[in-house]
């Protein structure tokens, strides 16, 4: 075993990659983590958004891991690279638009790449062998080593005893017998291990971290891309799917309604790049308008902005229109009754 | 010693984070840079990024409603 020896491991946040990343660390490797932001993920933006969420705890569940472990933490921006990813799976999506076997290939690349930058010489992930339905199964986790060309320089030290030996392994860089077996859905050995490593706090066990496996965000998505005819997106797309009430009455344009003050607070950063309304009779909501409406479709979009203010059961109330210059006007509408509202217009 | 200011206004964590961490790449120890932000998850995520990371916070402090982080090279 040489004790220069160096690893970079996929840190998530989570407890797997946690884990796998002490084992090896525990055997003598400098371990540094790696953990790459596609826009999509979870981590910290609904919290940071919502007002509501105010009181739970902001922190960034991939550096809390690096500080647990003591190690240096590559927070990577990939966002302009994962479209490709999202936009072209090789491997086709999971349940929603979920591209996860491709997700890890991509990320187990760019951490090899990473590797060669910096001269480390091996790569962990906190992969478990049937813990995923798509991307962690015994016939794809061969797949992510080589169509990521980290091949035999990936070691999953949880699942290493059910897969070939690795070159670490097999160099004796890395005690085989010290790694582990763990298969399937069960969190239990984890649970276990983690105990015994002294690990009493950690995040969510296989938590979803991705918006892409969130059926909800995932038809919103859709909907963006039809109403625009073409299957792109930009980061400000990603961030404004995951906050406000959606509502789509045609193709050329939707709203999107501010839940509460906080969400309202984050589109208000928004007023330059859209068309936005506030009840300005009553209290009320920020709308953004997305889409090129015209002058009815902004009307029925008075009518349902006044239907979500305080407002809602006035015969009149006054919305105010302001263009992507800051131009207001007000108009006077009656607020749409909500069965009025079709429900496809929900998206 | 220089002094430089980041501007990482409408940036949600961990985006601040990674401006905080490109920007360091190209600093020297004991450089000085002031980062601006919007986001009250910087308080606690760029604090964490250095500590992990070697570099020293040497202030935090709410400004007309955005974050400030100070941090010293490390």
């Amino acid at each position: 075993m040489s004790q220069s020896r160096k690893a970079v491991a996929l840190i998530s946040g989570g407890l797997d990659s946690m884990l796998a990343a002490k084992t090896i660390m525990d055997q003598g490797i400098h371990v540094e983590g790696i953990n790459f932001f596609t826009g999509f993920c979870v981590e910290g933006h609904t919290h940071a958004i919502r007002k509501q969420d105010s009181d739970k705890v902001k922190r960034n569940n991939a550096l809390w891991v690096a500080e647990q472990l003591g190690i240096k933490l590559h927070i990577i921006d990939i966002i302009d690279e994962y479209k490709q990813v999202l936009l072209n799976p090789k491997h086709g999506y999971g349940a929603n638009l979920n591209p996860c076997l491709d997700c890890k290939i991509f990320m187990v690349n760019k951490a090899k790449q990473w590797m060669q930058q910096n001269d480390f010489d091996f790569i962990i992930t906190g992969e478990v062998v049937g813990q995923r339905p798509m991307s962690q199964r015994k016939m794809t986790m061969p797949i992510v080593a080589a169509e990521s060309g980290a091949d035999d320089l990936l070691v999953r030290p949880l699942s290493a005893q059910n897969l070939p030996a690795t070159l670490p392994e097999r160099e004796g860089w890395i005690t085989r017998a010290k790694l582990f077996g763990f298969s399937g859905r069960s969190r239990k050995p984890q649970m276990t291990l983690a105990s015994q490593l002294g690990f009493t706090d950690y995040a969510q066990p296989a938590g979803g971290c991705c918006f892409l496996t969130d059926a909800s965000y995932s038809k919103k998505l859709v909907d963006l891309w039809q109403a625009r005819g073409k299957r792109d997106y930009e980061l400000d797309d990603v961030m404004l799917l995951k906050v406000g009430r959606h509502i789509r009455p045609s193709k050329n344009f939707k709203l999107i309604i501010a839940r509460e003050d906080g969400e309202a607070q984050f589109m208000s950063g928004y007023k330059k790049q859209f068309i936005s309304m506030n009840c300005a009779s009553h209290r009320g909501p920020l709308v953004l308008i997305d889409g090129a409406p015209d002058e009815n479709d902004l009307q029925l979009a008075a009518r349902i902005t006044a239907r979500y203010g305080q407002g809602r059961d006035a015969e009149q109330v006054d919305v105010t229109i302001r263009d992507h210059n800051g131009n207001e006007r007000n108009t006077t509408v009656k607020p749409l009754h909500g069965d009025d509202i079709p429900e496809t217009w929900f998206v | 010693m220089r002094h430089t200011t980041l501007n990482a206004r409408r940036l949600l964590c961990p985006l601040p984070v990674i401006r905080t961490q490109d920007k360091i790449k190209t600093l020297d120890t004991g450089d000085v840079l002031t980062v601006e932000c919007t986001d009250p998850g910087v308080m606690h995520d760029i604090p964490a990024w250095c500590r992990v990371n070697g570099h020293t916070v040497l202030e935090t402090r709410t400004e007309n409603g955005e974050y400030i982080v100070v941090v010293a090279v490390g």
